[in-house]
């Protein structure tokens, strides 16, 4: 019953990624400045005609609703057109950036999460001691720090001071690693490499820390917050007059019902893990959908823009729905 | 056993600190308790009669405190023992029941392993021979154990609602469910905090039957916390009157409710509703309930009480047992002043 429904909504999420589409399409076309005009004044001199061929050859002199036609057309059958400047399928383009990007939203994800756990719990059990206010005042501090200077600020520490950590990139020259998915760190893993993995693992450090700090600090603060209701439930009265220790007591019945909030604003953070590393993977030269997403923009490079806005898109509504299954697990009262 | 008590709390003081000063919610409680009896503790809402329960369990909470007083269970004070053996205690020796079900079980566990919580935190069950998730035949016996408790406290289909969560429950099955919990380590004190008030009449008359059932068939005995003074009449063997955190009157049955001697026992005996006799009007006591963090110097009844002489204002007002056990404390019966053959409490109440 439950993967019926899980499908059924995985189903769902089609209609919604083709709209964002459809929209992007519109949105882009209705920013100023033409692609073939952009691609010509970088190529030097170039005669009318020639423009109006590239014109055609990207289909730029139809009306609009025949270009949409064209791209929707193509769109359901998987191809979403070539990069006006790179001149490849985009297809192609995204899914050899894709992993990048996944590896530093997923490193991000668990590492803004062990930060966040341990100090949400302790924040809440030890209320209002120098703990809870110190690591309060650093979570109001990882919300406000935007993202760039705190990657230079951690570059600065860790990687030209300290020289412990590596300044940018995704893994050393030296690694020598063959590319089976893309994923460094698992590709590493599978072909038994010990250089490549620790150095994938280490470059990832610095840009997931960038990048979890605010996820860390909303997670941590929303934590705290539902774990110091829960402490003042009734049911944890009953499990300490049961005589349970105060380790069940906490990370048992109190924070397994403080999940349920936690897990929604998890599930929203993602969007920040997708949409805020444009600017980490340029602070850390990270070759990832952000940085080429970016270009693509100044390049109004249509079929690239629209390709990886509903990448973005699918993934937003596929972790929503993953929060959406785990809640179901969580509170027994929800069904999907 | 000490002195063939159960349960013998002497000067018991619980304090919880406030902005405008100290709340005494328990203020120097004597209160004694034979193996297998039934005590009420009655009062209004705030008089701190929770409170004695929690502090017997010692789980009051941050920043409240127990300050002074001895708490003996078997001889032993409560007080003096260190946090894993006052683990051991809770929900083994001394098991409680909250007053409202639906808050008080966990949303997120299955009822069954609720129940079956304290039997593997206190290991009950003996031959354990693996660590617990791995050892199938001991989880099959604690299982069993929980079946059988489930069908003693009165829920039909025990295996099916083994497996249920709690909001699949009813508010009489959900208050059974936690009799079961306490239950199943086999306590010899059941504290039990409002059992009935959250829910309907007719469900109230059947979990008071249950507990009754209880005490006589396991000889457990209880602590039945209540506002209900009727409700205390028809079930226990005896009442201690709780005003403002102390006890004002304590006796059998008999003698609180057939001979109450403290004013406020009589004022809540006159201000019960009696459907025999419907001409009498219902008789509140006058006044509020007082604020514990300025009570009056003297009796703290004083300000609501129709008796009241100045003398009842110059100090605190001692306990006073009278031959027959019966225990007060008021001025009225003494004559507003000492009598000599009675056998005043000879330890000197603290002023506040």
């Amino acid at each position: 019953m439950r993967a019926v429904k899980i499908l059924e909504r995985v189903l769902v999420t089609i209609p919604i990624v083709l709209g964002v589409a459809i929209l992007v399409f519109l949105f882009i076309r209705l920013t100023p400045g033409d692609p073939v005009d952009i691609m010509m004044g970088q190529g030097g001199a170039v005669s009318e005609g020639e423009m109006e061929q590239l014109r055609k050859e990207f289909h730029l002199d139809e009306p609009l609703p025949v270009q949409l036609w064209l791209f929707l057309k193509d769109a359901v059958r998987g191809d979403l057109g070539y990069s006006y400047v790179l001149k490849r399928p985009v297809t192609q383009l995204i899914s050899e950036r894709l992993p990048a990007t996944i590896e530093l939203a997923l490193g991000s994800l668990v590492i803004s999460l062990l930060i966040a756990f341990p100090i949400g719990i302790i924040s809440a059990v030890r209320q209002n001691s120098a703990v809870d206010r110190l690591s309060m005042a650093g979570a109001f501090l990882g919300i406000s720090m935007p993202s760039f200077w705190l990657g230079i600020i951690l570059i600065l520490l860790f990687s030209v001071q300290l020289k412990w950590l590596p300044v940018q990139g995704r893994i050393g020259f030296d690694a020598q690693l063959q590319n089976i998915t893309g994923y460094f760190v698992l590709d590493s893993l599978l072909s038994g490499n010990r250089i490549a993995f620790w150095s994938s693992l280490r470059h990832l450090i610095l840009p997931s820390l960038t990048l979890g700090a605010p996820v860390a600090a909303v997670v941590a603060r929303v934590l705290r917050s539902s774990m110091l209701e829960t402490l003042r439930s009734d049911y944890v009265t009953l499990a300490r007059s049961k005589g349970a220790s105060e380790w069940i007591v906490v990370l048992k019945h109190a924070l397994r019902n403080a999940l349920i909030p936690t897990v929604t604003v998890v599930g929203l953070q993602v969007g920040i893990l997708l949409g805020g590393n444009m600017i980490v993977e340029e602070v850390f030269g990270w070759p990832g959908l952000g940085r080429m997403v970016v270009s693509a923009i100044f390049d109004r490079d249509f079929p690239l823009i629209q390709g990886t806005v509903m990448i973005y898109a699918f993934t937003f509504v596929m972790a929503n729905l993953i929060v959406d299954v785990m809640y179901t697990y969580l509170n027994p009262k929800i069904e999907l | 056993m000490h002195n063939g008590n159960l349960l013998e709390i002497r000067n018991l003081t619980t304090i919880f600190p406030g902005r405008r000063g100290d709340v005494r919610a328990v203020d120097s409680l004597d209160l004694n308790m034979r193996a297998g009896e039934i005590l009420g503790i009655v009062g209004e809402s705030g008089c701190g009669k929770s409170t004695v329960l929690l502090s017997i369990l010692r789980l009051i909470r941050h920043p409240g405190y127990i300050s002074d007083g001895e708490i003996r269970f078997r001889g032993v004070d409560l007080r003096q023992l260190n946090s894993s053996a006052m683990r051991q205690v809770r929900g083994k020796e001394i098991s409680m029941i909250f007053q409202d079900p639906q808050t008080t079980l966990n949303p997120a566990f299955l009822v069954g392993e609720q129940i079956r919580e304290a039997l593997r935190l206190h290991h009950i069950i003996p031959g354990r021979k693996m660590p617990w998730p791995f050892d199938a035949a001991l989880r099959r016996h604690e299982k069993q154990r929980v079946l059988e408790v489930m069908r003693e406290v009165g829920i039909p289909s025990p295996i099916d609602r083994y497996v249920a969560y709690p909001h699949q429950f009813s508010g009489g099955m959900q208050q059974r469910a936690l009799i079961a919990a306490a239950l199943v380590c086999g306590p010899t004190l059941l504290l039990a905090d409002e059992p009935t008030t959250a829910l309907d009449v007719t469900i109230q008359a059947q979990i008071v039957e249950l507990m009754l059932r209880i005490n006589k068939e396991r000889g457990t005995a209880i602590i039945l916390v209540t506002h209900d003074l009727g409700l205390a009449a028809e079930f226990c063997q005896r009442i201690a009157v709780m005003y403002a955190g102390r006890i004002v009157e304590q006796g059998n049955v008999e003698q609180v409710v057939m001979h109450p001697r403290h004013p406020y026992t009589q004022g809540l005996l006159n201000c019960r509703p009696r459907i025999s006799m419907r001409e009498l009007r219902v008789q509140p006591i006058r006044g509020n309930v007082p604020d514990l963090a300025e009570l009056p110097f003297g009796c703290a009844f004083a300000p609501r009480c129709e008796h009241v002489q100045d003398v009842c204002r110059i100090g605190p007002v001692p306990m006073v047992t009278e031959p027959d056990g019966h225990i007060n404390r008021c001025l009225v019966h003494t004559g507003f002043q000492r009598q000599e053959n009675w056998q005043w409490s000879d330890r000197v109440e603290r002023t506040v």
